[in-house]
């Protein structure tokens, strides 16, 4: 029932994914490899935002305040445990519950877009300097101790589920976050299709209808939130484990505003655009860095202003919108059609 | 006599100082037609925002199967099966005719049986060319098919109308006269209209509303006749 509504484009996204997975340790060397890997596990962060900003029309500023929570969770868990696979679990279920207590007093107040996007940017904001004064022997979870501004080094690396001993070597990690992002990918699309989805788009359209079809507004909202903070919380693991090393940065201002660009780039109301906004503007992000001409962030400020002057709707609705001009409407109305 | 599907008691509202809606006492049988109108400002969407729990009403209550459903949440009342067409369209703008009905028939039905029945309700309502089409691009005529389409895809035992007619042309009209009559078989209505050729085309009791309060309830021949409410309302538009 779902593969009928999957539609071409997924398929091939969803292809070149594999294809990613399986040639790129073959092509690239070590070092790419890891650049790679932390590509694809933004590109799970910027899924997460994706998803609740594009299709859940929530506007949310805050979307590290999971992601770093995911990070943080993770180090410490993994600190405590020495083992990673309950430390991943732990690192999507305390994001998600945090999103649900946060979500609940949101959708249930029945606040607005603008109050939602100051919220939840407050949030990862007090996270922020939260993380930053744990400095000192006092802060500490078990036996991992936050460490303030300086964050938390040398934590362990994913390892063989069960055998602490056997740590993931680098081309098997790279393997384990694509499969991770093509689930998500794969899941989104698949949660998007079935009746939820579909209610969960509606309710962006229109609020005041869905209620007078007898939907709770405030549920949907409030779940497709929780799955975004745990999506995000999943990020802030992969993110966690690539550098061995988490910092208060992941709940900053920069983290939480890069997201929004990658979504804003890709386009709003996709789910490849978020993943293709993400990749384009780390690659920029890692180019710029190696120079010293202009200052990075000024760059990216350039960018997202022209963006949002010139082509508002992002990359991905803005070619489909010229494919359709191109090929003309009719086509385009058979493909609403279909994907009805 | 049958229980009353609907029944309002003493039902009020009040904006400020304003009171757009005031006591009002209406009884609606199980698939009864009832028609309202009023001049513009009589209170009758405000009653309809109170009915579908889109306001909350200062004092008296709403019952609703003879149960108390004042204070319920909006998609509570929906739930109960009560489906309302808005004065000015409720549309999903992005989405198509297809899953306007789809959404409104699956929340009840197995997917199965969602996608029967909006085939049906387009047949219907005449919606089958557009069935595809994108609803934010449609004319303000078709609006108003959707939303009464998507209102029929659920379902709902009293169905309220807030001016079907409105936007369309003489042979729109006279079509949705004849649609409000066959639900009218099987369902309950509520319908609010400022176009007299349609009240006339559909009316049996008519409920005349004027400044929040209920004027006068009688049949149409007797509500023609009523000089009180020629003055306030008829008078304007030239009389039966």
């Amino acid at each position: 029932m779902i593969l009928r509504r999957v539609s071409p484009g997924v398929l091939v996204t969803a292809a070149m994914m594999v294809g990613v997975a399986v040639g790129a340790p073959l092509i690239v060397d070590q070092f790419q490899l890891l650049q790679l890997t932390v590509f694809a596990s933004m590109c799970i962060l910027a899924l997460s935002l994706g998803v609740v900003w594009g299709y859940g029309g929530i506007l949310c500023f805050g979307q590290s305040a999971f992601f770093g929570l995911g990070a943080y969770t993770y180090a410490v868990a993994a600190v405590n445990l020495g083992e990673s696979t309950l430390a991943i679990v732990l690192s999507i279920v305390v994001p998600a519950v945090f999103a649900a207590a946060l979500g609940y007093f949101m959708f249930y107040g029945r606040l607005s877009d603008v109050y939602l996007g100051v919220i939840t940017l407050s949030v990862t904001l007090i996270f922020f300097n939260l993380t930053n004064s744990t400095a000192g022997d006092a802060y500490r979870i078990g036996s991992a101790r936050l460490n303030g501004f300086n964050g938390m080094p040398s934590l362990p690396t994913f390892n063989v589920p069960g055998n602490p001993g056997r740590p993931l070597d680098p081309t098997e990690t790279f393997c384990l976050v694509m499969a991770l992002l093509l689930i998500v990918y794969v899941g989104l699309h698949a949660l998007l299709a079935s009746h939820f989805g579909r209610v969960v788009v509606a309710v962006r359209e229109n609020e005041t209808r869905c209620e007078l079809l007898g939907y709770d507004v405030r549920r949907h909202k409030l779940l497709i939130f929780t799955l975004g903070g745990a999506i995000a919380g999943l990020a802030g693991s992969l993110f966690a484990n690539w550098g061995a090393f988490v910092s208060p940065n992941v709940f900053s201002l920069t983290t939480t505003s890069q997201i929004i660009i990658w979504v804003i780039v890709g386009g709003l109301g996709t789910l490849v655009g978020p993943i293709i906004g993400c990749v384009a503007m780390q690659y920029l992000a890692t180019e710029l860095g190696t120079q010293q001409l202009a200052n990075t962030s000024l760059i990216f400020g350039i960018i997202f202003l022209a963006f949002v002057l010139l082509v508002p709707r992002g990359i991905v609705p803005s070619l489909g919108a010229l494919r359709a001009r191109l090929f003309g409407a009719r086509e385009r109305q058979g493909a609403q059609a279909r994907r009805a | 006599m049958m229980d009353p599907i609907l029944q309002t008691i003493g039902l009020s509202v009040q904006f400020g100082g304003v009171a757009a809606v005031r006591g009002v006492n209406l009884c609606l049988a199980e698939r009864e037609l009832r028609c309202l109108i009023g001049p513009n400002g009589a209170g009758k969407s405000t009653l309809f925002k109170l009915l579908t729990g889109q306001l909350q009403p200062t004092s008296g209550r709403i019952l609703f199967h003879g149960e108390d459903i004042t204070g319920d949440h909006t998609h509570a009342i929906a739930r109960r099966g009560i489906g309302i067409k808005t004065q000015v369209p409720n549309l999903f703008d992005g989405l198509t005719v297809r899953e306007h009905l789809w959404l409104a028939a699956r929340r009840t039905n197995p997917r199965a049986r969602a996608d029967a029945i909006t085939d049906e309700i387009l047949e219907r309502v005449g919606l089958g060319p557009q069935a595809g089409g994108v609803v934010g691009r449609l004319s303000h005529g078709l609006r108003q098919w959707v939303e009464l389409g998507t209102v029929l895809a659920g379902n709902p035992e009293l169905i309220l109308l807030d001016e079907p007619a409105a936007g369309m042309t003489h042979d729109e009209v006279a079509r949705t006269a004849e649609l409000v009559l066959e639900i009218n078989r099987t369902h309950a209505l509520i319908v609010v209209e400022h176009d007299m050729q349609f009240v006339r085309m559909i009316a049996r009791t008519v409920t005349v509303m004027h400044q929040g309060a209920v004027l006068v309830e009688d049949t149409m021949g007797r509500i023609l006749k009523n000089s009180a409410v020629r003055d306030i309302y008829l008078g304007k538009h030239g009389g039966a």
